[in-house]
């Protein structure tokens, strides 16, 4: 039991209580708290990865604006008053969490054997040294730099839909 | 074995000790010299009974917020509201980790770097903290249960994201320039002397952090969260006694992490003109700790100063400002500085006078462009209306 | 550290997303689990990324963050919109174009 396995404990348990906190508040405040709590054990699981670079991004881009919008629509619409009915609604939850475990069983099935035949991916050693910021960004401006700049694509689509849907809004309402 | 002891555990224990009192005692001395500037710039004494010149007043002030009753409320989120001063407080001592306040020190024969951790994406951890801080508002306000508290909150959260991006891009010139992520890397790029400093070669954009980094604090002109006048005290209405103390020294160390940083990236950090190299290993260590000490208490003069300065801004006035001024100007310092460090074979000079010459551009053009807009609507309807609540439409 | 323990967690992070999308009718809150389960998808990228030593998970991370973040500002803007004119997100009620 190394240093690793036990942080690896740490964070895959705090993980996976905020994931299920997540599915199971009843206000949507407790939810994306709870949330949040899963994406920072996650940045930690990133940092244990070596991948520092993608830790402080998941930090930036999910804790600190992602999240953020999640709570300000919540308190903008005031949602508390209307959650009042209980966590379990669908009409086939039943049929829902049995599906929902078979696919986990599934999952953790593949993860486990799939990979034992592939010597080549399960006896790789971990890669000793981090993967640099400074060669993700290299790799990102030259090898992939088509996939990058299409990133800037979908944000800018993505701009320019939210500022029509409130466009909208306001003509209609003036 | 033993040394290994001394470097791993017992340095950095007392380096995490020292900054973490040295915070607590700076948000002492910043009420202290907060309450006695203010005086001094409108003309009165401020608090001069407790000790010599006042100086003892923060104390009595947290022996008064300790014995007072702590209430809660009935009508609140009780583990949210317990919470929120918490979530505030942690992100901004943490913060400080990964600031170099400092050159090395040598005591027994031991290199010791006066940094936390130097972290090599330094950078990035500092925005990731700085992001979280508006958790701990968000949440005090919305667990308040209080319309006026819930309108800081929503007021806080939108300046924050809007703000944050400004923040986040006036730093990528610096990024580009000193091609390391790491604090102490881009003080030492700088170097001792102040024409090498970023501030003169990132002009707009150290101009657009200090502003984006005093909307962050909260502080004049951009206490939008917290406007007595408007919504009571904001966010925290509703706290009082030792939890209402910690949002308030959240704050201050907010402003001088906030100072701190500024004087790292764009202020050369510990150097000024060579003073931080003389005498020997150990003494060039205390001297360079002096200069940043000195440089970051200058800043917070300025936080200050500020204050006493400018009015407030109206809340589509602060969403205007920070979109249509700040983040055309820092997305233009980019482009420039990066086409002028390929063409100009990375000269320095060049690039601080195209960065000024284009951030006068495109001010020049975004103001125009207002004002045309403004003519137009004039024309319409008679004057623009500014109701209060004008500002929760323009956010949604 | 095997790989096999990072895709377990992955799995059972992505299967408590779709168990919150299937069970919880707030949309807000089915909006959550979907960005659970892309963060579930993001931790087996990295960790199979380490695995075979290349940078290209990482990458794949990073494109992801930017699409999920396009996603969610489309998305609560759709939110929101719909609370104006339906005064509830809760998906079962937001049924017009169900036949």
């Amino acid at each position: 039991m190394n240093a690793e396995m036990i942080l690896f404990f740490i964070f895959g348990a705090v993980s996976l209580i905020g994931a299920i906190s997540v599915i199971s508040f009843r206000h949507p405040i407790y939810s994306a708290l709870s949330l949040i709590v899963t994406f920072f054990s996650q940045a930690g699981l990133f940092v244990l990865l070596g991948a520092h670079f993608v830790a402080a991004v998941q930090v930036i881009v999910y804790a600190g604006a992602i999240m953020v919008l999640f709570l300000f629509v919540i308190m903008l619409l005031n949602l508390g008053t209307l959650s009042a009915k209980g966590v379990l609604t669908g009409k086939l939850k039943g049929i829902a969490i049995v599906l929902a475990i078979l696919f986990a069983a599934e999952g953790i099935y593949i993860a486990v054997n799939a990979l034992k035949g592939d010597t080549a991916v399960a006896s790789a050693q971990a890669a000793t040294e981090p993967i640099t910021t400074e060669y993700i960004g290299e790799l990102l401006f030259s090898k992939y730099l088509l996939p990058f700049e299409v990133t800037s694509l979908i944000l800018l689509a993505a701009l320019i839909g939210v500022i029509v849907l409130v466009k909208r809004e306001n003509t209609t309402e003036n | 074995m033993e040394i290994d002891l001394v470097e791993q555990i017992i340095i950095p224990v007392i380096k995490v000790l020292f900054i973490a009192h040295l915070l607590v005692i700076g948000v002492m001395a910043m009420i202290w010299s907060e309450r006695r500037v203010s005086g001094w710039m409108q003309d009165r004494l401020g608090p001069n009974r407790v000790g010599p010149q006042g100086l003892l007043q923060p104390i009595a002030d947290g022996i008064k917020f300790l014995f007072k009753e702590d209430l809660i409320p009935n009508h609140v989120d009780k583990p949210l509201y317990v919470l929120a001063p918490a979530m505030l407080l942690v992100p901004a001592m943490i913060t400080i980790a990964v600031v170099p306040f400092g050159d090395s020190i040598a005591i027994a024969g031991i290199d010791i770097p006066l940094q936390i951790a130097d972290l090599n994406i330094g950078i990035l951890y500092i925005l990731a903290i700085t992001s979280l801080g508006v958790y701990g508002v968000v949440i005090g306000a919305w667990a308040s249960n209080n319309k006026y508290s819930l309108l800081g909150g929503l007021r806080s959260s939108a300046q924050m994201i809007s703000y944050e991006l400004t923040l986040g891009l006036a730093i990528i010139g610096i990024l580009m320039l000193s091609s390391s992520l790491s604090l102490r890397t881009i003080a030492i790029e700088q170097g001792s002397y102040p024409w090498k400093w970023n501030f003169l070669i990132h002009f707009p954009a150290f101009l657009a952090f200090t502003t984006a980094m005093f909307a962050e604090t909260n502080r004049l002109p951009f206490d939008l969260a917290e406007a007595e006048q408007e919504l009571v005290a904001g966010y925290h209405t509703e706290y009082s006694s030792m939890k209402f103390a910690i949002f308030f020294m959240a704050e201050y160390m907010n402003m001088i992490v906030g100072s701190a940083v500024v004087v790292t990236l764009f202020l050369g950090g510990w150097h000024f003109f060579g003073l931080e190299s003389i005498g020997g290993p150990f003494w060039s260590g205390i001297i360079s700790f002096a200069i940043f000490f000195i440089k970051t208490g200058v800043f917070l003069f300025i936080f200050i100063w500020v204050r006493w300065t400018l009015p407030r801004f109206r809340y589509d006035q602060l969403m205007n400002f920070g979109w249509k001024f700040l983040l055309p100007v820092t997305l233009t310092s980019i482009v420039v500085t990066g086409t002028l460090y390929v063409t100009t074979n990375g000269n320095l000079i060049w690039i601080g006078i195209g960065n000024v010459i284009s951030a006068f551009i495109v001010v020049a053009i975004v103001a125009g462009m207002l004002a045309m807009d403004n003519n137009s609507k004039s024309a319409v309807q008679s004057a623009p209306t500014a109701a209060p609540l004008r500002g929760l439409d323009a956010v949604e | 550290m095997s790989l096999e323990y990072y895709l377990i967690l992955s799995a059972l992070l992505f299967t408590i997303g779709v168990i919150g999308v299937l069970v919880r009718r707030n949309a807000i809150i089915i909006f959550m689990c979907i960005e659970l389960m892309l963060n579930a998808a993001n931790l087996a990228f990295v960790a199979i990324s380490r695995n075979l030593g290349t940078a290209e998970g990482q990458l794949f991370v990073f494109f992801v963050m930017a699409v999920a973040a396009a996603e969610v500002a489309i998305g609560l803007a759709i939110i929101v919109s719909v609370f104006k004119h339906r005064e509830t997100i809760n998906v079962d009620e937001v049924n017009s174009l169900k036949g």
